[in-house]
């Protein structure tokens, strides 16, 4: 039991002690934390308190024009009104604010898609265009409902635009708003940039980087074209309002672009292919500019640039025709007779066979159990190496091949850059196969798949079998042979131009290497190619021509008919031979080498020549077919 | 003639301060002066003007320079007439009163008042009346009595709801019981529960605050209050927000502060409630931690020469009545540092005679008042 003294004096005293005990303990706590705070963690705290204070608003550099060789701008950007929303001050409902936005102004389902996915991508952190291309008068309807709607404004907005629409869509490529991948990928970058030179930092301000590129000239060379966005320094107050700015940081555009594709010779093509497939690079041997790099049939990379629709999109994506594949880039295909001159140069350099040596053709060649048919029933009679390029005898080749076996014709196609990668300026680049018995050993699983069987060797020669390259790695090869082995890589960006002063930075030529070859051997087999155009497969095609050209067609099977009779009317659309065409001219000098392919054409005399004869007819002489619709220089 | 004349004015003053406690009042005079300073820098853009603040400031010091000329006798034959109209008016709020804010606080008597404030002195004063009145006959039943007389308030200033001030209440009275001299057997294992609560708390934070974790008695804001304390960067943008700026505001105040009117935190409007419960922070961000010594070193003073007071009372109500007062002064101060700090959780309490707000200033002016006239009266009282 507790016993209750009387209180007296004393033991209030006591207690009195007590309190002053308590009080002088909560006090040193006090002391303590404050101490914590203003002392010990006072550096991270005033950082934070800076952090606070000061908003980097960011101001974005113009990005850079893509110019052709000729001057002409191709990628561009202009500047428009645009209605823009500020993510972070969007309270309640995003569709009831854009409901009541769409009685001002035009918002179409489309707007409503695009704006809606920028801000699930971004976690709805900063600014986005929900119209842009405001009409005047919409313009002056918002500012006069401007109270109604906070965190909504109108600002003018650099768009990138390319204004030819399709043309040269897959080379030039396209932009799009940062993802959040892109975000995280660039941030990963700045952090090695600035661990190797901490300066880098200025160029770090990732906020101002609103847009990159996807894809094409614009993804390869986005470092250059993007410039480094600018800041200011702006004081806010907690709820964001500016206060005052504290200083600048301007922005640097970044830089022209200038491409080694003539524009003009890219529109012709494109415009020759008509309802075609197909691939078409144009080189300039001397320099591995790249003149032309058509890929049918394209898009239009306008779609993209704001967040491409999803009814466009899956239109482009699920079309039979893929028109987003890259086919110089990444098709595959066999060379088929295109391929005989580099074989016939190939015989002759490693001595296999002589120019004037000939052999019996008729019609076809039995190795082992096997019959391999020439396309020509009876055959050629007695070929030479000129006539085997001209009438395209396909037994002189299987012969050859036989001569020669797989590992050969490997290494000395090899340096071509058959079946290798080129190393154009464009990522994403198939490397195609340039067989030998080492690459079937790592190709295949299988022990008896891995073994090389010498049947195999016969139709390389005619460019089918395993051989598979691109159409930019033909081109390459055409002009390396006609640069006399010298081989300059294929780019198809000339130069970088300074945007104020216009100096040009020239990225190329670079040589890569030389191929040691016999120059009276190039000679054989370049004139045997003109001939080709003079009497051979394409002589009809290239009759009255103004210059000397060299060529050589070629009709690539796209399935095995297992000796059945082609019949191309009667053979599905996506079944029907590929027609190739390889060129070049002037044929004493070459200016431009030429390597295309039309898609389930048919015959490469028939389909591919004449697009190869109207290109050269318009860039060795300027001469523009009827049939085709005046170039018109965007306005 | 002239030296007559300096001669009645000398007297004159010297009658308005006699007994005026000299140490009190210069200690009272120095934080008012830091709060009207303070409050000069932190009502910037805020809607009330200074002429305010120095009104409620001199009314203060009325109220206190009234209540120190009151006869401690008096306070103890109102006491439970005080205590009996606070009781009523809560009753009052509680039917009748007006709400704000989700609260019912307030009663609009010609004036709005908010009866709560009252209780905090009405309080004490009774349970400082009763041990008074039991002295020398106290029985254990005796603080059943006084757990009743505190449990009316505190109930039903909870009920409002207002936590913080049923808390203040509570101490407000427990410190009178306490120093009647509730038996340590009783106040110990209180202590030790308390101790132990706060160490689990503590240490099982991130369980306890789990979403699905829901907590017997207590409201599902004030079990988030108590979480966004333990980890503020949990809810860095609601709660959490406001504990967050102030330390920052404190922290990058540094040693000797960023100078008057110099705060960026407070100035840029990060800082909550700035010139009422926050404006510690402001005052931490301008003047650093030197000043805060300062401010501890007065309210230390404060506090020192308020229990001197209380100690050398000449009665038992007296001394219960001046112990409870300067502790609640003690209160105050403590908890809004600590709550500005990051300490404690957020509950509305001023910083005493810093903080600006009309009520709390006649409040604490009364509170001081009642310990002047303590001292006043003492040997009145003994002869």
């Amino acid at each position: 039991m507790v016993s209750f003294k009387k209180p007296n004096l004393d033991s209030f005293q006591g207690r009195i002690h007590i309190a002053t005990l308590f009080v002088t303990f909560c006090f040193l706590i006090l002391v303590t934390r404050l101490v914590w705070l203003q002392l010990i963690s006072h550096n991270k705290y005033a950082l934070q308190a800076e952090n606070n204070r000061i908003a980097l608003v960011p101001a974005p550099a113009n990005r850079g024009l893509l110019i052709d060789r000729n001057g002409i701008v191709i990628g561009r950007n202009y500047s428009a009104l645009t209605l823009d929303i500020n993510a972070e001050e969007i309270q309640g409902n995003v569709d009831t604010l854009i409901d009541e936005l769409s009685q001002i102004v035009m918002i179409s389902p489309k707007d409503r898609r695009n704006f809606k996915r920028s801000l699930e991508d971004s976690r709805k952190m900063g600014t986005f265009p929900l119209r842009s291309m405001l009409t005047e008068a919409e313009t002056a309807r918002f500012m006069a409902n401007r109270y109604r709607f906070p965190g909504v404004e109108i600002r003018a907005r650099n768009f990138r635009e390319y204004p030819y629409n399709e043309l040269a869509s897959h080379l030039i490529g396209y932009i799009g708003r940062v993802s959040k991948a892109d975000k995280e990928r660039m941030q990963a970058e700045i952090e090695n940039a600035k661990a190797d030179d901490p300066s880098a930092l200025q160029t770090s301000f990732l906020p101002g980087i609103q847009y990159v590129g996807k894809i094409g000239i614009e993804q390869s060379y986005e470092e250059v074209l993007r410039g480094t966005p600018g800041y200011d320094q702006v004081e806010i107050t907690a709820g964001g309002k500016p206060v005052r700015t504290l200083s600048s940081s301007p922005s640097v555009p970044g830089k022209n672009v200038v491409l080694s594709i003539d524009i003009k010779l890219q529109y012709l093509v494109e415009q020759l292919y008509g309802n075609f497939r197909g691939a078409f690079v144009a080189i300039e041997p001397a320099t591995g500019d790249i003149l032309a790099f058509v890929s049918k049939p394209n898009f239009n990379p306008n779609d993209f640039v704001e967040g491409i629709d999803a009814i466009t999109w899956k239109e482009l994506n699920d079309s039979p025709q893929k028109p987003l594949y890259n086919r110089p880039l990444k098709g595959i295909y066999p060379p088929a007779s295109t391929y005989k001159p580099f074989m016939a140069l190939a015989a002759l350099e490693t001595k296999k066979r002589t120019a004037t040596q000939s052999i019996a053709d008729p019609g076809y060649f039995v190795f082992g159990n096997h019959t391999f048919r020439d396309d020509k029933k009876g055959g050629h009679g007695m070929v030479d190496m000129e006539k085997s390029i001209v009438d395209s005898c396909d037994t002189y080749y299987y012969l050859l091949a036989r001569d020669m076996g797989v590992n050969m014709m490997h290494d000395f196609m090899k340096p071509f850059g058959f079946g290798q990668i080129t190393g154009i300026d464009l990522r994403g680049e198939s490397k195609g196969i340039l067989p030998s018995t080492e690459w079937k050993k790592i190709a295949f699983k299988k022990p008896e798949q891995q073994k090389w069987y010498e049947g195999e060797t016969i139709s390389l020669g005619i460019g089918q079998g395993y051989n598979t390259f691109t159409i930019l790695q033909l081109a390459h090869g055409m002009a390396n042979m006609v640069n006399n082995g010298i081989v300059m890589k294929p780019h198809l960006v000339k130069a970088i131009e300074d945007p104020f002063t216009k100096n040009r930075t020239l990225t190329t030529p670079k040589e890569s290497y030389r191929i040691d070859l016999n120059p009276e051997n190039i000679e054989v087999i370049k004139k045997a190619m003109v001939e080709v155009n003079n009497s051979g497969t394409s002589a009809s095609v290239f009759r009255g021509a103004g210059y000397k050209v060299g060529g050589k067609t070629g009709t690539a099977q796209v399935f095995n008919l297992n000796a059945k009779e082609y019949n191309h009317g009667s053979t599905a659309e996506f079944l029907r031979d590929h027609a190739l065409y390889i060129a070049f001219a002037p044929a004493d000098k070459p200016t431009i080498t030429i390597a295309l392919i039309v898609e389930n054409a048919g015959f490469g005399a028939q389909y591919a020549a004449p697009i190869a004869r109207k290109a050269l007819d318009f860039y060795l002489e300027g001469k523009w077919p009827k049939e085709i619709p005046e170039w018109k220089r965007a306005p | 003639m002239e030296k007559s004349a300096i001669s009645k004015t000398k007297q004159f003053l010297f009658s308005i301060f006699s007994g005026f406690d000299r140490q009190l009042g210069l200690i009272l005079l120095a934080l008012a002066a830091i709060g009207f300073f303070t409050f000069l820098s932190a009502s910037q853009n805020t809607p009330v003007h200074f002429q305010d603040e120095l009104r409620n400031l001199m009314l203060s010091f009325m109220v206190m320079w009234i209540v120190s000329r009151i006869p401690p006798k008096w306070l103890e034959t109102a006491a439970v007439w005080i205590y009996v109209i606070g009781i009523t008016l809560l009753v009052a709020v509680a039917i009748f009163g007006l709400i704000k804010k989700g609260a019912r606080r307030w009663i609009n008597l010609g004036i709005v008042i908010q009866p709560s404030e009252l209780m905090k002195i009405a309080t004490p004063l009774m349970l400082a009346w009763y041990f008074h009145k039991r002295e020398g006959v106290q029985k254990a039943w005796d603080y059943g009595v006084a757990a009743i007389i505190l449990g009316i308030p505190v109930f039903l200033i909870a009920r409002q709801p207002d936590l913080g001030t049923a808390l203040l209440v509570f101490a407000a009275g427990m410190y009178v019981i306490i120093l009647a001299g509730l038996p340590w057997k009783w106040i110990l294992p209180f202590i030790a529960i308390g101790t132990f609560g706060i160490i689990l708390i503590i240490i099982f934070g991130n369980t306890i605050c789990a979403n699905d974790v829901t907590w017997p008695l207590i409201h599902a804001y004030q079990k988030h209050r108590v979480c966004t304390l333990l980890d503020p960067s949990s809810d860095p943008l609601g709660k959490g927000f406001h504990t967050i700026q102030s330390m920052i505001a404190i922290g990058s105040g540094g040693f000797f502060g960023k100078g008057w009117f110099q705060g960026t935190q407070s100035h840029l409007e990060f800082i909550p409630e700035k010139h009422t419960d926050f404006v510690f922070a402001v005052f931490s961000e301008e003047f650093g931690l030197l000043g805060n010594l300062i401010l501890l070193g007065l309210f230390f003073a404060l506090i020192k020469r308020g229990l001197a007071i209380s100690a050398s009372a000449p009665n038992l109500f007296t001394r219960l009545l001046g112990g409870s007062v300067t502790l609640i002064f003690f209160t105050y101060a403590f908890v809004n540092i600590g709550m500005v700090s990051g300490l404690l959780p957020v509950v509305g309490v001023p910083l005493p005679f810093i903080s600006y707000g009309g009520t709390a200033l006649v409040t604490l002016g009364f509170g001081a008042g009642i310990l002047m006239s303590i001292h006043r009266h003492r040997r009145l009282v003994q002869s």
